[in-house]
């Protein structure tokens, strides 16, 4: 069983290569460790693969070599492995991914009501404390495209939390965003961040990496080209492309 | 460096009326040379027409069921030969002093039908009221039971048969045509190539030759002894036909639900089923509304068609109550105009119907 050997850590990509078709090589030896708790953020260029990264551990995108375990569950073709490791991992996407036809608190009870098969009243009750907690609450029973985009994000990180996940994975959480509505958005994760959640997060506001990271990823071709603590990353990067992608990042 | 308070200016009300009558006019009809000399044309013509239609269908027509009034060298439309053919008409060869039994057992049907379509009528116990309605209709229709003597079903006709035929091709139609769309999406190729055969194979021949074969062909391979209903061949035939093409439909629905919606409901750990059943079709089924009351409308005119296997629905028992009749044959247009009218009362009320669940489903959309 693959179950017992990789403890401690929460996340194991081991040698883990990706390709789309036949030619497009977008993960390249992949090997990662995420403990328990720690907090994450991955950035670098457009097609460098960030995205593709955090979309394996849920199993949005399948691997094609090497191992990935999470939690203690490795990810292959087994459906139920899929299942498990799904329940334990929320996902906030950068175009929200709300269901448009559902009210706000449709959309946070729906899987608790039909996965976790809660009584509604229940999850109705666990859904508006969720939306209490990203200061949502007098929205519920509007529906999505009612929302501005700020307000559509902090719903959809509701709804992931709803799921009690060990692990939240970001995907550009905040790159759809008007520029006054982003710092509503980190406020809200900052503040799930102080919770012990395992976090990755593909993003490129380094106010939130500075803040919450506990290691920054620099990822460019598919593969991982730098990684350290925040202050070190951005005052001292080691690589020249991460140099080179800082520059263009913060240089204005 | 000095800061200015932003000012800002109050809402005023938009410019004098552009609205009312004489400016409708004025922008539609004479906007312009081009448009003044259509509105003239087209006014023109309308007023040559409209009044000779009016005139005989009207002024001139024949109301009383007397074949000499109809022959008068001025008369116009005849409309006597409704009044004297409207029971054969809209009940074809169904045995004549029976016809209150079709006439119950639609107006029966239509009513469930009607309740059906009304949201606050969209609960549980309206599967079991179908079962039992669908029984009804068919001991009374079929009779041979409590002193109501036999009617084979090659008697049903008429305005009843149309009904029947739509309204159970209908709903037994939408059903697998949300399969074999799903299917087609499928990711287990057998599943996927199988719906496309099917809707391939169903686009590929027109709908009188699936009815010939449901009606001639199909019994032919039957073993010995074995008899299916040619009133059932025929819905078999016509739902597995509207089905093919409500699914072609349907599918363009899945496709335009973004894939997102998807993986967000995969990362909330709903399956295949529940992510259809809660997320896509939903989606799906809203966008293509008017696609879908398209096929249903076709499908209901199409029923015309099972004449060729000598089934009287309304086209059908028409044609036969008038042209049997060596009198009243040349009245025939008529009849056809007789028959457009309840045509287009039905399909005009299912079209009014789609308009109401479109508003109904755009609720979520409103910002």
């Amino acid at each position: 069983m693959s179950e017992t050997k990789t403890t401690h850590s929460m996340i194991t990509f081991d040698k883990v290569n990706k390709w789309y078709g036949n030619n497009f090589h977008v993960l390249r030896d992949i090997d990662l460790s995420v403990a328990k708790g720690e907090r994450i953020v991955i950035c670098g260029p457009s097609g460098s693969g960030k995205s593709t990264l955090i979309r394996c551990i849920n199993r949005l995108e399948e691997h094609q070599q090497g191992r990935l375990v999470v939690d203690g569950t490795e990810l292959n073709d087994d459906v139920k492995a899929i299942d498990r490791v799904r329940k334990e991992v929320g996902m906030v996407f950068q175009q929200f991914n709300l269901f448009p036809h559902l009210t706000v608190l449709e959309n946070l009870t729906l899987s608790p009501m039909w996965v976790g098969k809660l009584p509604k009243k229940e999850a109705e009750e666990k859904a508006m404390a969720q939306l209490n907690r990203v200061r949502i609450a007098e929205q519920a029973n509007k529906y999505p495209l009612q929302l501005s985009g700020g307000q559509q994000q902090r719903v959809a990180i509701a709804r992931a939390l709803c799921l009690k996940p060990k692990i939240m994975l970001f995907d550009e959480p905040t790159s759809a965003l008007d520029p006054e509505m982003v710092k509503e958005v980190l406020d809200v994760m900052i503040a799930m961040a102080d919770e012990g959640i395992t976090m990755l997060c593909v993003t490129h506001e380094m106010g939130f990496a500075r803040a919450v990271a506990d290691r920054v990823i620099f990822m460019d071709q598919g593969q991982i080209v730098e990684q350290n603590n925040p202050h070190d990353f951005f005052n001292n990067p080691q690589n020249e492309r991460s140099k080179d992608f800082l520059s263009k990042i913060l240089g204005h | 460096m000095n800061t200015t308070t932003f000012q800002p200016i109050a809402a005023r009300p938009a410019p004098a009326n552009t609205s009312g009558p004489l400016a409708w006019i004025k922008a539609n009809l004479l906007a312009d040379w081009a448009t003044a000399v259509s509105t003239l044309v087209i006014g023109g013509v309308l007023l040559w027409y409209v009044p000779q239609i009016l005139n005989w269908a009207f002024v001139k027509a024949v109301w009383l069921p007397s074949f000499d009034a109809c022959q008068g060298k001025d008369a116009g439309a005849c409309w006597g030969v409704i009044s004297e053919k409207y029971r054969l008409i809209i009940f074809g060869r169904y045995p004549f002093e029976e016809q209150w039994r079709p006439l119950v057992a639609t107006l029966i049907l239509t009513g469930l039908l009607v309740l059906s379509c009304m949201r606050t009528c969209w609960k549980f116990w309206l599967a079991p009221l179908w079962l039992v309605v669908l029984a009804v209709y068919f001991l009374l229709m079929y009779g041979n039971v409590l002193n109501l003597s036999k009617v084979d079903t090659e008697r049903w006709g008429g305005l009843p048969l149309t009904i029947l035929l739509a309204s159970l091709s209908l709903i037994m139609s939408f059903p697998i045509a949300l399969l074999i769309a799903l299917g087609r999406r499928s990711n287990l190729p057998a599943i996927r190539s199988f719906c496309t055969v099917y809707v391939e194979l169903i686009r590929g021949v027109p709908l009188i030759s699936v009815l010939f074969m449901a009606s001639f062909m199909f019994p032919l391979f039957m073993p010995q002894g074995l008899q299916i209903d040619v009133l059932v061949r025929v819905l078999a035939g016509i739902t597995l036909f509207a089905a093919a093409y409500l699914a072609e439909v349907i599918r363009g629905g899945l496709q335009a639900v973004p894939k997102g919606q998807t993986e967000a409901a995969a990362t909330l750990g709903l399956s295949y089923w529940q992510t259809q059943r809660k997320i896509v079709l939903p989606q799906a089924l809203s966008m293509v509304v008017p696609g879908i009351m398209n096929s249903f409308i076709g499908t209901f005119k199409d029923t015309s068609l099972v004449t060729i296997v000598s089934l009287y629905e309304l086209t059908g028992s028409m044609k036969l109550a008038i042209s049997s009749d060596a009198d009243w044959m040349p009245f025939i247009m008529e009849g056809y105009l007789f028959i457009a009218l309840i045509y287009f009362i039905f399909c005009y009320g299912m079209s009014r119907y789609s308009q109401w669940v479109e508003k109904q489903v755009n609720k979520s959309k409103l910002r």
